[in-house]
């Protein structure tokens, strides 16, 4: 299902739709490594390649740490929550803590060649797919 | 708050609208929290994918309004495979119970979180009283 850009006032509203149809399919696997379901991702295909969008506001790049290893990726870090003590508190809706989770990709990545953004509070990473796990075209003789 | 408890997901909170908004897409209600010290209030809000300058605070009478709009063309040519969240502009509006001096509104942007530092009208601030 390709996202098409038919109107433009409605293109964000197709795209949410769009996310919405694709909640939990099971595409993506945990691994049994992996505890914890923060942070939250969303998974594109992006040409041949793989793109993690995770959600991590008020995560510091430098409390963020990312692992590879076959086919499975961990993002483990902590995220901090200041609290003023000389303040009386009105509303308290964001949460801090330490998070760690693993998933497993059902496509072999080229963990060489993985990079990662991190830019107001959403971390991407590029998973580019394996040469040799890439479809073959064949031709018929 | 203890650090190092596991962290879960908050699933994220559509916009109730207070007045519909023109366009179809969906809002989504920041994860805000609010402090008061003896001359300011301390708003923080998380608006994750938001470039500071697609950031709309407005103070007017007494209602602090603030949106925040995600650039989605980013997501151009991108397929969806596999969803655990949704994204979407972020509004919410607050009613405020002190004045706030609009001249002296502060606003930063780190890591997608948003802290705006309202400062109190003189008036509205608690004065001490000296017993004679």
């Amino acid at each position: 299902m390709a996202f098409l850009y038919s109107d433009p006032f409605e293109r964000l509203f197709q795209f949410q739709n769009a996310l919405d149809q694709l909640r939990s399919s099971n595409w993506l696997q945990a691994s049994p490594s992996g505890g914890g379901s923060y942070p939250p991702m969303n998974v594109f295909r992006k040409g041949e390649d793989v793109v993690l969008v995770i959600e991590v506001p008020g995560v510091r790049k430098s409390d963020l740490r990312i692992e590879a290893k076959g086919n499975t990726i961990r993002i483990a870090g902590t995220k901090t929550v200041e609290q003023a003590d000389k303040a009386s508190v009105h509303r308290v809706e964001r949460r801090g803590g330490q998070f760690d989770r693993a998933v497993t990709l059902p496509i072999e990545i080229d963990a060489d060649r993985i990079r990662a953004e991190c830019r107001d509070g959403i971390l991407a990473l590029h998973l580019p797919r394996a040469e040799r796990d890439k479809p073959r075209a064949i031709s018929i003789a | 708050m203890a650090d190092n408890k596991p962290l879960e997901v908050q699933e994220k909170k559509e916009l109730v609208a207070k007045g519909e908004k023109t366009v179809p897409a969906r809002y989504y209600m920041p994860n805000t929290d609010i402090r008061e010290t003896d001359d300011s209030l301390l708003v923080v809000m998380e608006v994750p994918g938001v470039d500071r300058k697609d950031i709309d605070i407005k103070v007017e009478e007494d209602t602090l309004s603030i949106e925040a709009h995600i650039d989605y063309s980013k997501y151009e040519g991108m397929e969806p495979l596999y969803t655990e969240y949704n994204v979407g502009h972020f509004a919410r509006r607050f009613a405020l119970s002190h004045m706030i001096d609009r001249q002296q509104i502060g606003a930063m942007l780190n890591d997608g979180v948003l802290t705006l530092t309202l400062k109190k009208v003189q008036q509205a601030q608690p004065r001490r009283i000296e017993i004679s």
